[in-house]
This record gives C-alpha cells, sequence and structure tokens, in this order.
C-alpha cells in the first residue's frame, strides 16, 4: 500500500468579502393585494413585510449571482483566479444539468475552479459556508466563492394567500479563505425529513411529461399552473420559532460565545415574528444588532442571510470583526447554524 | 404532578403577558385569546410552545385551531397534562 500524502490546507477560516444584489424592481404590499384576499396591515402584522424585490427577465439567477460574487472578490481584495471552488446555493436555477456554478465559474474568469450547486433551501447558505470551510482546512482550494441566490417570485402562486406575500428575489455571495485565527465556529446543522412536506413544491417536474398532464394543478382558466412553493405556515412556524431558537443556542455554545460576547445576529429572513420570538428566547442583550431585513426583502431563501450581512456592513449597522451568528432554516427540513467573524 | 385549574390559569397568564404584554389580572377564563387578549394566531403558537414546556402536555397543530378561550386552554391542559 502506498502512503498517500494529506493536502495541506489553513487550520482556520474567515469570510473575506460579501456582497449582494438585489432586482430592480420594488414590489409593495398593495401590488400582492391585487390577486389575495387580504390586508397591507395584515401582511405587516404576520410577517413584518412591506416590500420585496422581483425579478425582471434581465436578472436570471446567472445575472444576479455574477453581480453579487463580483462585489464579495473586490470585498475581499483577491482575484477571482484565486477561486478554487464556486459553490452556488440555489432551488430556483431552472435547467436540472448543467450547474449554475459552472457557468459563473467561467463568466468571472476563475482558473477552471470546481463548481457545483447545492440544493438546502433557505439554510442553503451555512450549508455552503460548511463546505467551503472544509474545503479551505483539507487544502482543496485555498478561497471559496459561496453564492445564494433565488428568484422565488418564479416558484410563487400569487393567488396562494399563504405565500404569495413571503418571497422574494435577489442574491448575496461571499469569499471564504485562510485565516491564521478561528473565526468560523462550529456548524450545528441537520435535516428532519420527516418535515419534508411541510414546505415543498406542488408538483414534480416529471409530472409535466405528456401523459400525467390530466392530474396537475390548474387556474381558474384551466391554465396549467407552474409548480410554486407551498407550506402549512403554523407547522412551519412552531418549529422555527421553538426548535431553531435551540439549535441557534447550540452554535454558540459550540463556539464558546455567550449572547453577551455577541455583536450582530443574522437569522434567515423568513417572518419578522419568527425573528422577534428567537431574538426573545435567546435573551440577547439590547446591545446585539439584529438583522431585519426581510423587512423590505421578504424572504429570499439563500440569499438571505448573505444579503442582510452585505446591507448591515454598508449601512454601518455592524462592522467588519464583529462577532455575529447566523442560522439558516427551510424547506426540507433543513437547518444550519454557526458563529462568524464579520468580514 | 398534576396542575389545578388556578395554577394552569395563572400559568397561562403569565405566558400571555409574556408573549403579547396584556396584564396578568386581564387572563381570565372566559377570555378569548384572539378578540381580547391581542394574542394572533402566530402569539397563540408561541403561547401553546410556552404552555407545552411549562405544563408538560403535548398540543399538536390541529388541536390549537379549537382553544378558542383561555378555558378551552385550560381544559385541554387539566385532560392531557401527563
Ligand atoms: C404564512 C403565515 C404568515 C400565515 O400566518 P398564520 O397565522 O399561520 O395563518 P393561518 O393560515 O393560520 O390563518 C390565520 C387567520 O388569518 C387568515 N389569513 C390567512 N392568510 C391571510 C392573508 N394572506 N391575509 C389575510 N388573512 C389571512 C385566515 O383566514 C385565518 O383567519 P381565521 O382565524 O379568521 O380563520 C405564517 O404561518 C408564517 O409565516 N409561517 C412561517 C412560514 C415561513 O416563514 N416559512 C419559511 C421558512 S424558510
Amino acid at each position: 500500500m502506498s502512503k498517500i500524502k494529506p493536502g495541506k490546507g489553513s487550520p482556520y477560516a474567515r469570510i473575506l468579502g460579501v456582497g449582494g444584489y438585489r432586482p430592480t424592481r420594488v414590489v409593495p404590499n398593495e401590488e400582492i393585494l391585487q390577486h389575495i384576499d387580504s390586508s397591507d396591515e395584515w401582511i405587516r402584522s404576520r410577517s413584518g413585510i412591506a416590500t420585496r424585490h422581483w425579478a425582471g427577465p434581465e436578472e436570471t439567477v446567472a445575472e444576479m449571482s455574477l453581480e453579487a460574487a463580483g462585489k464579495a472578490i473586490a470585498n475581499a481584495g483577491i482575484s477571482a483566479q484565486q477561486i478554487g471552488a464556486v459553490i452556488i446555493s440555489t432551488v430556483s436555477h431552472f435547467k436540472q444539468t448543467p450547474s449554475i456554478a459552472t457557468e459563473i465559474a467561467h463568466r468571472l474568469g476563475t482558473e477552471k475552479a470546481a463548481a457545483f450547486d447545492i440544493s438546502a433551501a433557505c439554510a442553503g447558505f451555512g450549508y455552503g459556508l460548511t463546505i467551503a470551510k472544509g474545503l479551505i482546512s483539507e487544502g482543496s482550494a485555498e478561497y471559496v466563492l459561496v453564492v445564494g441566490v433565488e428568484r422565488l417570485s418564479d416558484l410563487t402562486d400569487v393567488t396562494d394567500r399563504s405565500t404569495a406575500f413571503l418571497f422574494g428575489d435577489g442574491a448575496g455571495a461571499v469569499v471564504v479563505g485562510p485565516s491564521a485565527e478561528p473565526a468560523m465556529g462550529p456548524t450545528v446543522w441537520g435535516s428532519e425529513g420527516d418535515k419534508a412536506d411541510t414546505i415543498t413544491q406542488t408538483v414534480a417536474w416529471d409530472r409535466f411529461r405528456v401523459g400525467d398532464v390530466a392530474e396537475l394543478p390548474v387556474s381558474e382558466d384551466g391554465e396549467l399552473k407552474f409548480p410554486a412553493i407551498r407550506q402549512e405556515g403554523q407547522t412551519v412556524f412552531r418549529w422555527a420559532v421553538f426548535e431553531m431558537a435551540k439549535v441557534a443556542q447550540q452554535a454558540l455554545d459550540a463556539a464558546g460565545v455567550s449572547p453577551e460576547d455577541l455583536d450582530v445576529f443574522i437569522p434567515h429572513q423568513a417572518n419578522m415574528r419568527i425573528i422577534d420570538s428567537m431574538v426573545k428566547t435567546l435573551k440577547l442583550p439590547e446591545n446585539v444588532v439584529v438583522a431585519r431585513d426581510v423587512e423590505t426583502t421578504g424572504n429570499t431563501s439563500a440569499a438571505s442571510i448573505p444579503l442582510a450581512m452585505e446591507r448591515m456592513l454598508a449601512t454601518g449597522a455592524a462592522k467588519s470583526g464583529d462577532t455575529a451568528l447566523i442560522i439558516g432554516f427551510g424547506a426540507g427540513l433543513v437547518y444550519a447554524a454557526t458563529v462568524v467573524t464579520l468580514p | 404532578m398534576a396542575y389545578t385549574q388556578d395554577e394552569i390559569v395563572k400559568g397561562l397568564a403569565e405566558i400571555v403577558n409574556e408573549i403579547a404584554g396584556i396584564p396578568v389580572e386581564e387572563v381570565k377564563i372566559d377570555k378569548s385569546f384572539t378578540d381580547d387578549l391581542d394574542v394572533d394566531s402566530l402569539s397563540m403558537v408561541e403561547v401553546v410552545v410556552a404552555a407545552e414546556e411549562r405544563f408538560d402536555v403535548k398540543i399538536p397543530d390541529e388541536d390549537v385551531k379549537n382553544l378558542k378561550t383561555v378555558g378551552d386552554a385550560t381544559d385541554y391542559i387539566l385532560k392531557h397534562q401527563g
């Protein structure tokens, strides 16, 4: 048996730069109300959402990713050629193969960086970050680009009262690279497949094959309905406020960081009520800055945490070097929480 | 140990106070969570989660809809506590 030389990685990794892209079109609640029986007041009180961005035809998953990635790379102060791996987390790239990541790696000008997509819904950013950290520490890549990107407006049934107002579009990206000191805590993550039905696409793509069409959902005018995301709102809400606060606490404990040591809390931006409840349960002190980007961005799934992070750093609400707790959770059900030093 | 009706009402009052900011003395057996106590459908989920912990009961989603008043919740907990 030959001796195999292991890779030489960096003992620690850190987020070196962040970038975001929000589509130009802002959609207020009034527009949502054209298709559902609801009110601005109801939507605001149950979700905290006032406006969201919906992408136009030109703002594709690829274009939004490139915009966010370009900013993250510039922010990290490296060049695209230094990137060894590109990880894209999305559930709204509509081509099964090839992945969107290879196109992004190529168009950014990387030197044949390894590239692949992951599917972990609203936990996708944390999943990507965890993979990136692993690649860096075992030496398969020095710098890794992680992008969360979604066009959830494409998967929204505008006539579904329980989801029409929730989702938004956008892209958020980070560059992860080597660090002399620990700047990313252990990830507390997992899946609960027994709850797979609580957030799911209405019909699978293969049902659109001729022959199956008769069983597909149709609109009032008899038109075939494109698949959309549907969910059991109350069940998901309960899981999020109850179980995810525990996971967030475990991530703090795993990193050896107490709520008093924390500067910033960036939970997945699903619903302001979930965010408020978590802050209460975790007993975060007043001085911890909490991301509340959902108000103007809606739920952008994998993009929500890096988008919120970028905005907090841009507005000065948070600063480089701050210690932040991040937690993503969603369809799967899946979740991932960790403590990071902000870029 | 089983909780008495009074203990449950008192516990629920503290929970509602914590979640919706309603003074404990207003949380009485005949009060409706949504109509009288400003507890909307999502706050109700939080109340239920807190009550489960406090009184060692399981209150599944499908039963939550039937708990309209503080009395409904109290009866439910009395019947199902472990
Ligand atoms: C979607 C969500 C806001 C719905 O709130 P909810 O309180 O669960 O809503 P329910 O369907 O139980 O309905 C409660 C009441 O509001 C009404 N309602 C439901 N949708 C409504 C709407 N869009 N506008 C106005 N009223 C509405 C219902 O008719 C019901 O009224 P009733 O009590 O008089 O019958 C909430 O469940 C939620 O955000 N869950 C978490 C979802 C999430 O974030 N998922 C992503 C995780 S990644």
